[in-house]
């Protein structure tokens, strides 16, 4: 043996090891690829080997080479192997490569599960460590629901390093499986006080996690986290809570009060930086959350802005980045007392960080005001010309019409000046944000009347000079501002002074180089100029040699624009073309056309408000989702397509429709339509880009004739384009304002009243009061939005629906109902919880769920007979055609990943040295046999269609409720059948006959207590194994009924001839096995033990003791509970589905010797008593008619029962056939005593 | 929460890569690219954060990184993460790599990743911050290196030998790798306790 190992690792000491590949993809440097596809060969062959430790190494490699790109999901199977291995140092690599390489969709996941469950009961910590650590990084839904009971034990291991690992990883459990949470919590709030620092630190970081998303959920928590606030001297604890009470703050003003006091010492006594920081940003947060209600804590704002200054001026950028940050959110609430560092700020737009500039830049956006708004957008100017890289360029570009444009331009005064801004700008070579200047052209324009005879001036000098906006730069971006040139000068020609050159320009042939919605445009309003030009010389007769020169001109230059190869521009220009050259014949004959010309684009347009076309009321009695035809099932459309060609088209269409794939694509449409629709809005003058107040529209009550509008020279700005004008606007704006308030002392008394009305009306805008003194240059009359009438005054909810967190909103603070101290995985509720009615538990009609084919079953089916095979797969088809037609195609499709992964099972022969691995990795059940020591944590029951049954994702957390009562039931399910083929499950209820509604049953266990003291209950239930036909499973769930802390207990049974629990090798026959749990107070789990019988004939009772020690604060006591095992006949019964010709069959075979037993008195509904014979005896339906039914059940040891069932007048005969008439003896009187109890 | 780890040198080439999130090769090896060509257009004495880039979930996270030497150290965590936390939760990184390799130099990365990736392992997990105390990490991460030794016990031998062998056949390793400052100098930084 010894040999044969150094053999081995002889032969591999010649293969590449990862330092090998490493060294050799270095050397090949200039054929890399080839070299690794080399190395990858190798690695193939290597996983072929028999060797463990040569498949380790080669998945050692795999990991470095995903690293580099290299897609490795190939090998998942053999990384599953080396995870399996009982060494640490391969089960490491293995657990590396998993966590590295595999997510959700990863087939082999689920063959994963056993394995893990193994490794985090290991004795050896680092292999539970190991394993959680990969857990974290690959955990899936179905991982989460089967190992969250074996995770919360390790909450209570006794090794600090392990707990702190298991804490950790309950928020990746709670993400992936919701329902966890509220049973987990208790245990997680405990942590909270571990003496263990880490420990302590990796709860408050979970919880930390989970409060960040659900706040208010959490803020009962609020009185132990300030606790541990003023007690913790950990940096990394104190940081998380701080922040935690950052997000809990707002919900709970109270609290805020309370910790102001704390924080401040807190910043004034810390000297570490982070802490420092995080105290400032807590104090922030409160101080916004007091805002509203508190009058004012001045003295801790000063504090916090005083900090921040020395943060920022700090020559360390971290602190000033930070610290820019931070004031950012001051700002939002006290503008005021950030605004006195603004000559900080501005310095900091100087840095030559980029990171903080752009820190700095989102603080000017909430510094401005009527006064600084000119003079910082200056400033901000002068940096567009020094930036040289274009992304902090189209930043600033950004920023600056940010600033101007908040809350619908509430601080610009001079509209003018803003129109010369947005010109200059557009000198920006290449820079991207064309649109954005184009749409706040069209905004302002539309918006603002006042500015439109200037606007439109400018405009006119952009088109003259377009060849400087397309000039020699590729033409990206800034040439979108002559879309909105050309449409304005278009729309309010009325305000042009020369329309003939305005138009001339619009048609120079180079205008054909432009992008073809600009062109589209052009012609457009092209055609707008040319009714205006009309207009504005008809009835004169010497100018109407002007008119039909200017008809002239359009007719020579517009074919130029019909030969143009865009659709749109091509259409328009030819329409309009054709209209001109019939003015044209008409201007000939002197008839007058302007008018009708003007009448094609009479009327105004008016801005609509984009939210407008969602807020039109829905009428009642419309239901938009509703079908307008019963969409057509997916076979029959097939069917039509393949029958006529004409139809073809159609029906090919109609098939899509079938529902779940219909709405999947309906919302993927509706996003790619809804962006669509948002680009063009962007460039459509009609829609206005929402502002993030529009409902504080300015509008000036104060009459026109109070504003004085100033009269500016444009002749000299406009003639010289391209050179800065608005340094002109703002000298003119500030002699302005100081004329105005000369003028206003001068009429101080006579305003005082209008006064006094603008001021009242000003606080509500929240504009500091010196600001009053600027009056707007122009009568800002900022048209209105349009919105629909009864639009629904709603405020949209912006959550993401796909948020995992929102599954977590689960309240915590209600006490945890009994039936949710345990986790709802797979465990066994006792009696009194069970709410959810029989009918479901039984598994006669379940809400159809997707059944998934798993290896496992397809094996079992082998075991099975023949005949039910064959006939089991004719089942399968038609189900699987069912679910075709009907709900749910999503299961259909989902078969395929499985049988995929068995295909793989088989082609990947496990090899002869790993035979365990292999067997596990292969058969995901087969950890039964191998919970050598006879006693495995709680349920190590592994059915694999528990593990696999991924219900449809439908509600996953607006139902959360519901669903949660559906899984409860399904538990329930999956405990009855529990060693059954899902198949038969689901095909029971098609041939039943049960499928009916009946009224409810009343709920029922099979945990039927085992003993009780003051200190402890047992309820246990015994269920044979399927796989080994002389093992039983009993499983104990213990519930600690007092005050105190139950430990080591100790489970022992005294054997008898027949029935001899299995023990670990090396333990006596009389030893006590350890129960692997602890339980707190008030807390229960669950433990199996495995008992191996030889024969089942008979029932037998085994006796038993318990013995634990009590542990309160300060004493230790040994108790002892004792207990009688009693292993009916029922219990080695396993329910097995039975086909109704496979069930005839045997019966005839005649090997089968009857009794029969009546039973008198039964006032029960006939299907209750079906489902309690299901229930409680292990039996299954094979046929019911009317008031008989015949039900199937086998043995742990291959005998058939069979039974007819029959009633009548409250009276129940049962005859019953069974190879082994001793079993079917007791069988019967077991049932009998079933129903005598009830 | 922590989204990934990255460490990769001043060429770009990555030395070890760690994502809590799922993405598909090819879209991890992009997310290395862009982030290396955000990092590394930055000076020497800008600030360590990044707004995030465009791969790495959006604007709610941020970029933190260290540059030592040849190499920088990336984390992409979300808002919930102290900036100044991870800051020095990357020195208590490369301060345990120091202890670890003795004198950590780039070329202890390239050979050893998949140490570097188990003493990671001991300090993040999931994402989310598990130890922070330098001690503690050593101390497990010696532990686990016990075990593993224990367990290559006799057969272990001829393949240390052989592997022995091989650095010594190839004496030009170290050399034909041009990095100027190997080892990676662990300044003294205002510690975070």
């Amino acid at each position: 043996m010894a040999l044969k190992i150094v053999k081995g690792s002889i032969d591999r000491m010649f293969d590449k090891n990862l330092q090998d590949l490493v060294r050799g993809i270095r050397n090949h440097k200039e054929d890399e690829a080839k070299y690794i596809s080399i190395c990858i060969d190798e690695i193939k062959q290597e996983l072929k080997q028999d060797n463990i430790a040569v498949k380790a190494n080669a998945v050692c490699k795999l990991t470095y080479l995903q690293m580099l790109g290299y897609d490795v999901s190939w090998a998942a199977f053999n990384i599953v192997e080396v995870m399996s291995s009982s060494k640490f140092t391969y089960k490491r690599i293995g657990y590396l490569a998993a966590s590295q390489c595999f997510h959700e969709s990863t087939d082999v996941i689920m063959l994963t599960t056993n394995q893990i469950r193994k490794d985090l009961s290991s004795p050896n910590q680092y292999d539970t460590g190991v394993a959680l650590t990969g857990l974290s990084c690959f955990v899936t839904p179905d991982l989460a629901r089967d190992l969250a009971n074996d995770i919360m034990t390790l909450m209570s291991h006794t090794k600090p390093y392990i707990r702190k690992k298991a804490v950790l990883i309950m928020y990746k459990v709670f993400l992936k499986y919701p329902e966890s949470l509220r049973p987990a919590f208790p245990r997680l709030k405990e942590k909270l006080e571990d003496p263990d620092p880490g420990v302590q630190s990796a709860a408050v970081n979970v919880i930390c996690e989970l409060a960040r998303r659900n706040p208010k959920n959490y803020l009962s928590l609020a009185p132990l986290f300030f606790k541990l606030m003023t007690s913790s001297t950990n940096n990394w604890v104190l940081i998380k809570i701080i922040k935690l009470f950052g997000a809990l703050t707002p919900l709970e003003p109270r609290l805020g009060k309370k910790l102001i006091e704390p924080l401040t010492n807190l910043i004034h006594s810390t000297s570490a930086m982070s802490l420092l920081y995080e105290c400032v940003n807590t104090v922030i947060a409160v101080l916004i959350s007091l805002s509203s209600g508190m009058p004012n804590h001045s003295a801790s704002i000063q504090l916090c802005v005083q900090k921040l200054r020395i943060l920022i001026e700090d020559s360390d950028q971290n602190l000033k980045y930070l610290g820019l940050l931070a004031m950012s959110k001051i700002l939002k609430t006290h503008p005021k007392s950030v605004q006195s560092h603004k000559d900080l700020i501005l310095q900091c737009l100087d840095d030559k960080d980029e990171s903080i500039r752009l820190r700095a830049l989102d603080l000017l956006y909430g510094m401005v005001s009527k006064k600084n708004l000119m003079e910082i957008v200056k400033k901000l100017m002068l940096h567009v010309d020094k930036a040289e890289g274009t992304t902090y360029r189209d930043e600033l570009l950004t920023k600056i019409i940010d600033i101007c444009s908040q809350s619908n331009y509430q601080y610009i005064t001079n509209f003018e000046w803003y129109i010369s801004i947005l010109v200059e700008l557009t000198r920006l070579e290449g820079t991207r944000h064309g649109h954005l200047i184009a749409s706040q052209m069209l905004d302002v324009a539309i918006r603002v009347k006042a500015i439109r005879a200037f606007a439109v001036a400018q405009m006119a000098t952009l088109l003259d000079n377009a060849h400087l906006l397309t000039g020699n730069t590729q033409r990206n971006g800034i040439c979108e501002v002559l879309y909105a040139a050309a449409w304005i000068c278009g729309e309010f020609s009325e305000h042009l002074e020369d329309p003939m050159a305005t138009l001339e320009a619009m048609l120079r042939p180079k205008v054909a180089t432009l992008p073809g919605h600009i062109q589209a445009v052009y012609v457009q309003n092209a055609a707008k100029l040319f009714a205006t030009v009309l207009r504005g010389h008809e009835g004169v007769p010497a100018d109407s040699t002007v008119a039909q020169e200017t008809s002239q001109l359009l007719i020579d230059r517009l074919p130029l624009f019909v030969q143009s190869s865009n659709l749109e521009v091509q259409e328009r220009a030819s329409c309009i073309l054709q209209l001109v050259k019939y003015i044209q014949k008409l201007q000939q004959k002197d008839v007058e056309v302007a008018e009708e010309v003007t009448a094609l684009f009479a009327g105004e347009l008016n801005p609509v408000a984009p939210k407008a076309q969602k807020k039109v009321p829905v009428p009642e009695g419309l239901d938009l989702d509703a079908w307008i035809n019963e969409p057509p099932s997916g076979s029959e459309s097939e069917d039509e397509g393949r029958k006529s060609k004409g139809k073809a088209v159609f029906a090919k269409e109609e098939s899509r429709h079938t529902k779940p794939r219909y709405t999947e694509v309906d919302e993927k449409e509706l996003a790619k339509r809804r962006e669509v629709r948002k680009a063009e809005q962007a460039n459509n003058p009609f829609y206005i880009k929402a502002s993030p107040s529009s409902q504080k529209v300015y509008q000036d009550g104060v009459g026109v004739e109070h504003i004085p509008v100033v009269q500016i020279d444009l002749s000299v700005p406009l003639k010289v384009p391209g050179m800065p004008m608005s340094d002109q606007y703002v000298k003119l704006e500030e002699e302005r304002r100081e004329k105005n308030k000369a003028d206003k002392k001068k009429k101080d008394k006579k305003q005082r009243r209008e006064k006094g009305e603008k001021g009242r009306r000003r606080r509500g805008d929240s504009v500091p009061e010196s600001e009053e003194d600027i009056t707007p240059a122009h009568m800002v009359d900022i048209v209105t939005e349009e919105m629909p009438e009864n639009a629904l005054p709603s405020d949209d909810d912006d959550k993401d629906p796909n948020d995992p967190h929102k599954a977590l909103n689960i309240d915590l603070d209600k006490p945890l109902a009994d039936s949710e101290k345990k986790l709802p995985v797979r465990s066994h509720r006792p009696d009194e919880v069970l709410k959810s009615p029989m009918e479901d538990g039984q598994g006669v009609e379940v809400a159809p769920e997707p059944k998934k084919k798993t290896g496992k079953e397809k094996k079992e089916k082998k075991k099975t007979k023949d005949k039910d095979r064959k006939k089991s797969k004719e089942e399968k088809k038609k189900k699987k055609h069912k679910q075709e037609e009907g709900e749910d195609l999503m299961g259909a499709g989902s078969e395929e990943p499985i049988q995929l992964e068995e295909t793989k099972g088989v082609a990947a022969p496990p090899p002869a040295s790993t035979p365990e691995a292999a067997a596990e990795a292969e058969d995901p059940t087969a950890s039964t046999p191998k919970m050598v020591s006879g006693v495995a944590a709680v349920a190590p029951d592994s059915e694999p269609e528990e593990a696999k049954d991924t219900e449809p994702e439908e509600t996953k957390s607006s139902k959360h409720k519901k669903k949660k009562k559906q899984k409860k039931e399904e538990k329930k399910k999956k405990h009855h059948h529990h060693h059954n083929h899902s198949d038969g499950a689901g095909d029971e209820s098609v041939q039943n006959g049960t499928v009916e509604e009946e009224e409810p049953l009343p709920p029922m266990s099979n945990y039927a207590l085992l003993a009780e003291n003051s200190y402890i209950k047992m309820v246990c239930d015994i269920q044979g194994n399927l796989q080994d036909g002389s093992q039983v499973v009993v499983s104990i769930i213990f519930e600690n009924k007092c005050d105190s802390f139950i430990k080591s207990m100790e489970f022992n049974v005294l054997d008898s001839l027949n029935s001899k629990l299995q023990r670990p090798d090396g333990a006596g026959p009389h030893d006590g096995l350890n129960v692997p749990f602890q339980l707190p107070p008030g807390i229960s789990n669950e433990a199996r033990f495995i008992f191996s019988v030889q024969s089942i004939v008979m029932p037998q009772k085994l006796k038993g003791t318990l013995t634990f020690i009590v542990k309160t604060d300060d004493s230790s006591t040994h108790e002892k509970l004792d207990f009688k095992l009693h292993f009916t006949c029922t219990s080695y019964l396993i329910t097995t589905p039975c086909y109704s010709d496979a069930y005839s069959k045997l019966l005839e075979s005649g090997d089968l010797k009857g009794s029969s037993l009546k039973l008198e008195g039964v006032n029960q509904p006939f299907h209750h008593l079906l489902a309690r014979i299901c229930f409680h005896h292990h039996f299954s339906v094979v046929e019911r008619i009317d008031s008989c039914a015949s039900m199937y059940s086998r043995s742990v040891q291959g005998h058939h029962v069979c039974l007819l069932v029959k009633t009548a007048d409250q009276t129940v005969s049962i005859d019953a056939k069974c190879d082994e008439p001793g079993l079917l003896g007791n069988v019967l009187d077991e049932i009998k005593l079933t129903f005598s109890q009830c | 929460m922590i989204k990934a780890i990255l460490i990769f040198n001043n060429h770009g080439k990555p030395r070890l890569s760690k994502f809590y999130e799922h993405y598909n090769e090819d879209t991890e090896q992009q997310i290395i690219r862009e982030t290396f060509h955000l990092v590394s257009k930055r000076d020497e004495n800008v600030c360590n954060f990044l707004e995030g880039g465009m791969l790495i979930g959006g604007s709610e996270n941020k970029l933190i990184y260290r540059h030592y030497a040849t190499l920088y150290f990336v984390f992409c965590v979300d808002s919930s993460e102290s900036e100044l936390g991870i800051l020095d939760l990357i020195q208590v990184f490369v301060e345990t790599l120091d202890k670890c390799f003795e004198n950590v130099c780039e070329l202890d990365l390239i050979f050893h990743v998949d140490k570097v990736h188990n003493i990671l392992a001991e300090m993040v997990m999931g994402g989310m911050v598990l130890e922070t105390n330098m001690n503690e990490i050593i101390t497990q991460v010696d532990a686990q290196n016990k075990m593993e030794k224990s367990e290559a016990g006799i057969a272990g031998a001829p393949a240390r030998a052989v592997s022995a062998v091989k650095n010594m056949n190839l004496p030009e390793m170290p050399r034909n790798i041009n990095i100027g400052d190997i080892s990676i100098k662990v300044p003294n930084l205002p510690s975070f306790k």
